[in-house]
């Protein structure tokens, strides 16, 4: 079930060298290198407080490391506004779901194309002239969005009444909306039954190979993980122990011992 | 029980009702783009009408005069933004509320030190006591300019919320933080557009109640006869505000005349809030506003 889409797999869209974060006296990553292939799907597992969401926080730029560089696509990234981040192309689902509850599926879908919009608020109160047709080709976007990840039948229904499953994927489809080049995903697939976590497998899957966009996810089930991930890091207490290929990873003797307990 | 006067009694409530909406429209701005409530909106009421009146009182065209203030009110918004909201980020709601609260003696003080407590007269040249006659029924020429003036700020707010980009960046800010900035929204700019639009709500209501009861101090106190109406309306519903500003209208001026002379007169001071309680028992979410669902 694994993807061959061998094409861009070696140009560098993120190139994370010797990041040093802490809060305080606790130290969240030592000396971390990572890069993001462009095209691939890579996890980011390890066991509870290894450093994963201080690492997805540090790629999104939400966190900037005491130490060590960020380059993205080549240039060294410097501190952004944490709503600048969407604008740069990259964009996240949340682990406790983040959704706009108050609205329709539909609509929380159309807000992630709300940095595309231009703005013009006289017409679009009248629903008038370019408004309109911004309105019309946006939502148009939108639908497609909707069929691709099969929720035709809720668009309307407001989220907070939705299953989890379905809300997960209302939130990748906001996070889609934004037509990101860099997707990120802490824990998709958290919570869900297997079902779910099928359903939501295979539109990482089929996300990563129709759109192109290249996914980093924090996951903890290592069933999935294998599965889709061309790539997998492996961080234990903030210090990355194993990246490579899934059965690469599954061999290493130090990530065995971090899962197990052992040494 | 004469009709044509139950007629008076009952439109004179509908429309002494909408001027209750017009301050509750603020409240239910700033709940519903970031979940606080503004304890501050009676005093922006205050401030707002007190700065329109004397500018006006230098002699200043009234377009001017209006361009001024509102610019004044955009000001105002932007320092609440750097001053009060910007540090208090990620905080609780109830702390935001407390802040608010500081906010409200701030701009009280504020208002009356800059310019000062006196009562001011504010004339829009509408006579407040022409009548039209309908029927037998005498309807105040003014309580109708300010249902119109309100109706149309009503339109227009619905409109803004439901339609534009903007709109549906506020309710986003609304309902999570976090993922507002996720897809990109800058909160801190949608903040300060909230409270610039609440500012000039606050500017309209002001200038329709300071030309009604006079500029003075008492202005600031009609932001608690807004609660009644909210609690009844439902925070988050703009429309929710008209209807149930309408219902308090009603309700109390009915209710004075009516049932008034049963227990000696003056219930039109707690009957709103009596309807408020009993809204709260049956719907707590008020009449329009999105209703609470919650997983057990």
């Amino acid at each position: 079930m694994k993807k061959q889409n061998e094409k861009n797999k070696y140009s560098q869209l993120m190139d994370i060298k010797n990041v040093n974060l802490s809060f305080g006296g606790l130290k969240a990553l030592i000396d971390v290198d990572l890069q993001i292939n462009t095209g691939e799907i890579l996890a980011i597992i390890g066991p509870n407080g290894a450093g994963k969401s201080s690492m997805l926080n540090v790629i999104s730029g939400i966190y900037i490391p005491q130490k060590g560089i960020v380059k993205w696509k080549g240039q060294i990234r410097k501190k952004i506004a944490p709503h600048n981040i969407a604008r740069m192309g990259i964009a996240r689902t949340f682990q406790n779901i983040a959704l706009f509850r108050g609205m329709s599926a539909l609509d929380n879908i159309l807000t992630g194309r709300n940095i595309l919009m231009k703005r013009n608020m006289f017409l679009e109160m009248l629903y008038l002239g370019p408004s309109k047709n911004q309105e019309i080709e946006h939502r148009k976007k939108v639908e497609e969005i909707i069929d691709f990840l099969e929720i035709q039948s809720i668009r309307k229904t407001p989220v907070s009444r939705l299953p989890y499953g379905l809300q997960k994927r209302v939130e990748l489809g906001r996070a889609l909306a934004l037509e990101p080049e860099l997707l990120l995903l802490d824990e998709p697939m958290a919570g869900m039954n297997v079902e779910e976590k099928e359903d939501m497998c295979r539109f990482v899957l089929d996300v990563n190979e129709q759109f192109g966009t290249t996914i980093v996810l924090i996951e903890h089930d290592m069933g999935v993980v294998m599965d889709i991930s061309d790539r997998v890091a492996v961080l234990d207490y903030g210090i990355k122990i194993a990246d490579g290929t899934p059965d690469e990873v599954r061999s290493e003797q130090k990530v065995i011992d971090a899962y197990l307990g052992a040494g | 029980m004469d009709f044509w006067f139950f007629i008076e009694v009952f439109v004179g409530g509908l429309l002494s009702g909408v001027m209750y909406s017009l301050v509750a429209l603020g409240f239910v701005l700033i709940f519903k783009a970031s979940g606080i409530f503004n304890f501050a909106q009676g005093a922006m009421v205050l401030f707002a009408a007190l700065t329109f009146v004397r500018l006006l009182e230098m002699g200043l065209p009234v377009l001017l005069v209006l361009a001024i203030t509102m610019g004044v009110m955009v000001l105002l918004a932007i320092a609440i933004e750097k001053v009060v909201l910007r540090p208090l980020v990620n905080q609780d709601l109830i702390i935001l509320f407390m802040a608010t609260i500081g906010l409200n003696y701030f701009i009280e003080g504020m208002a009356q030190l800059v310019w000062d407590s006196n009562v001011h007269v504010l004339d829009l040249g509408i006579d407040e006591y022409v009548a039209f006659e309908i029927g037998d029924a005498f309807i105040n020429k003014f309580d109708v300019w300010a249902a119109l003036i309100a109706g149309g700020l009503v339109l227009i707010l619905s409109l803004f919320f439901r339609y534009t980009v903007i709109g549906r960046a506020l309710r986003a800010v609304a309902d999570d933080h976090q993922a507002a900035l996720s897809v990109g929204i800058p909160l801190r700019t949608i903040w300060i557009y909230v409270w610039t639009t609440a500012g000039l709500v606050a500017l309209v209501a002001g200038i329709v109640w300071g030309s009604k009861l006079g500029v003075q101090f008492a202005i600031s106190a009609v932001a608690l006869k807004a609660i009644p109406v909210l609690i009844i309306g439902g925070f988050t519903s703009v429309p929710g505000a008209i209807i149930g500003g309408l219902i308090v209208g009603c309700g109390e001026k009915l209710a004075e005349v009516y049932l008034g002379g049963f227990v000696g007169g003056a219930i039109e001071n707690w009957f709103p809030y009596m309807l408020a309680l009993i809204v709260l028992m049956i719907r707590p979410e008020g009449l329009f506003g999105e209703k609470i669902i919650e997983r057990v």
